[in-house]
């Protein structure tokens, strides 16, 4: 009989990044200890996590509060603390996630417009997201890319973008059992193209870290968990709650579509940015690619997607333009961030990248 | 037996090509097709024609809610 480390073995390997208080302290220390030793730890993390959870006043720009849901979800997803995979559902961790989603979803529902609610039919559904996305203050970061920003600015831009895009796609993927006919062929039918429609070299996260090595970034996922500030970390981790919480299916079919809905513009701005400094068709072939394949989303994403679901499961549809408008919300906070760091000469980072010189290298 | 193909058209959007067919430039040289569903610009300020680039939106196009297919 085989025992359970010969089959798995523990493992624990440093992460690239540190934590940013006690709480992310202690859960990484608990992840590098194995299960049945780590009692004392997940003591540890359960107390600094109240007492976190108790004082915190805005948990989206919670740094220790943030990344430590980040790491939480990572263990779901891969690739972010390399460990003991039987931590994914270790009940005290588990039971961490949910009282961090408890106040982390409370907060967004009390600072998220809600919009005002279509009719149930997925034509209105449709109408009311793209007018919603419409108002969409975001382009100002898009337009200063395409016409001001630095290429240090520019590997910036990446940087942020990394802590989704090396995963695109992914966290609205969580949805697809959940959802039953026309909507899960939608939502299918996006997600297949965003993985490349069966090209592993055309899978949009694989597009993309071509786009950062040509930046002379890495590209390995987390590498720059470090330098990316809170915000950065909670619009991923929104993404990761709406999709790994069945009940909050609405909420991620929301935001897929307000994402879609305001890409392909966007998109054509920064690798218009990218061409104004001279970078060719390797690092640009991540923006061009999502002008052509986002504007064909979004109409999938309103009418197939969000609609056909509102249309089916009308209970859902509060939840399906609340998860759209904290897209726009939270999106825009992280652009906002950048774009104030940027015009008063600051990086957007929480610690700058180092090891650039640019002297106009390519 | 290879399924039929067709084309939808989406209210004040694009036309959404499903299934195996050549889309051919003015030239009749086939355009180069990297997606299984592809959107076909219908508003006439698309800068990737003939494929939809989102421009619609920015120019208000308006499709006949009255007509056949929206």
């Amino acid at each position: 009989m085989y025992s359970p480390e010969l089959v798995r073995p523990v493992r624990f390997i440093a992460p690239p990044f540190t934590d940013r208080g006690q709480v992310s302290r202690h859960l990484l220390h608990a992840l590098a200890t194995p299960v049945a030793l780590a009692d004392d730890e997940l003591e540890s993390f359960q107390a600094a996590l109240a007492s976190a959870l108790a004082s915190t006043t805005d948990i989206v720009r919670d740094d220790d509060l943030q990344l430590t849901l980040f790491v939480l979800y990572g263990l779901a997803y891969g690739s972010v603390v390399d460990c003991d995979e039987r931590w994914e559902w270790n009940t005290a961790l588990i039971a961490g996630r949910a009282s961090i989603e408890s106040h982390f979803e409370e907060h967004l529902r009390a600072v998220v417009p809600q919009p005002e609610l279509p009719a149930s039919t997925a034509e209105a559904v449709a109408a009311a997201l793209f007018e919603l996305t419409s108002h969409e203050t975001g382009p100002s970061l898009a337009r200063f890319l395409a016409k001001k920003a630095t290429v240090e600015q520019l590997r910036e831009f990446l940087v942020q973008r990394s802590i989704y895009t090396l995963k695109e796609a992914d966290p609205h993927s969580w949805a697809i059992p959940r959802l039953t006919g026309r909507p899960k062929a939608a939502l299918v039918e996006i997600q297949a193209d965003e993985y490349g429609g069966g090209r592993p070299e055309r899978m949009h996260a694989a597009i993309f870290a071509r786009t950062m090595r040509g930046l002379g970034l890495d590209s390995r996922y987390a590498a720059y968990v470090d330098n990316v500030p809170a915000v950065t970390l909670a619009s991923m981790n929104m993404m990761s709650m709406f999709g790994l919480n069945r009940r909050l299916r609405g909420a991620i079919v929301g935001h897929l579509a307000a994402f879609e809905m305001t890409s392909s513009i966007p998109n054509r701005h920064y690798g218009n940015g990218f061409r104004r400094l001279d970078f060719g068709p390797d690092v640009t072939l991540y923006f061009d690619e999502h002008v052509e394949a986002d504007a064909v989303h979004e109409q999938i994403a309103g009418r197939d997607l969000a609609g056909a679901l509102a249309e089916d499961q009308p209970t859902l549809l509060a939840d399906i333009m609340f998860g759209a408008s904290a897209c726009l919300t939270v999106d825009g906070w992280a652009s906002e961030t950048i774009l104030e760091a940027w015009t008063s000469h600051r990086s957007s980072l929480r610690v700058p990248l180092q090891g650039f010189s640019e002297t106009g290298m390519r | 037996m290879v399924e039929r193909a067709s084309i939808e058209a989406y209210v004040d959007g694009p036309l959404l090509v499903r299934g195996d067919v050549d889309i051919l430039d003015k030239n009749g040289h086939p355009v180069e097709r990297t997606r299984a569903t592809v959107a076909l610009c219908r508003c006439g300020v698309s800068a990737i024609k003939p494929f939809c680039d989102g421009t619609h939106k920015a120019v208000h196009f308006k499709t006949d809610p009255d007509g056949p297919v929206s």
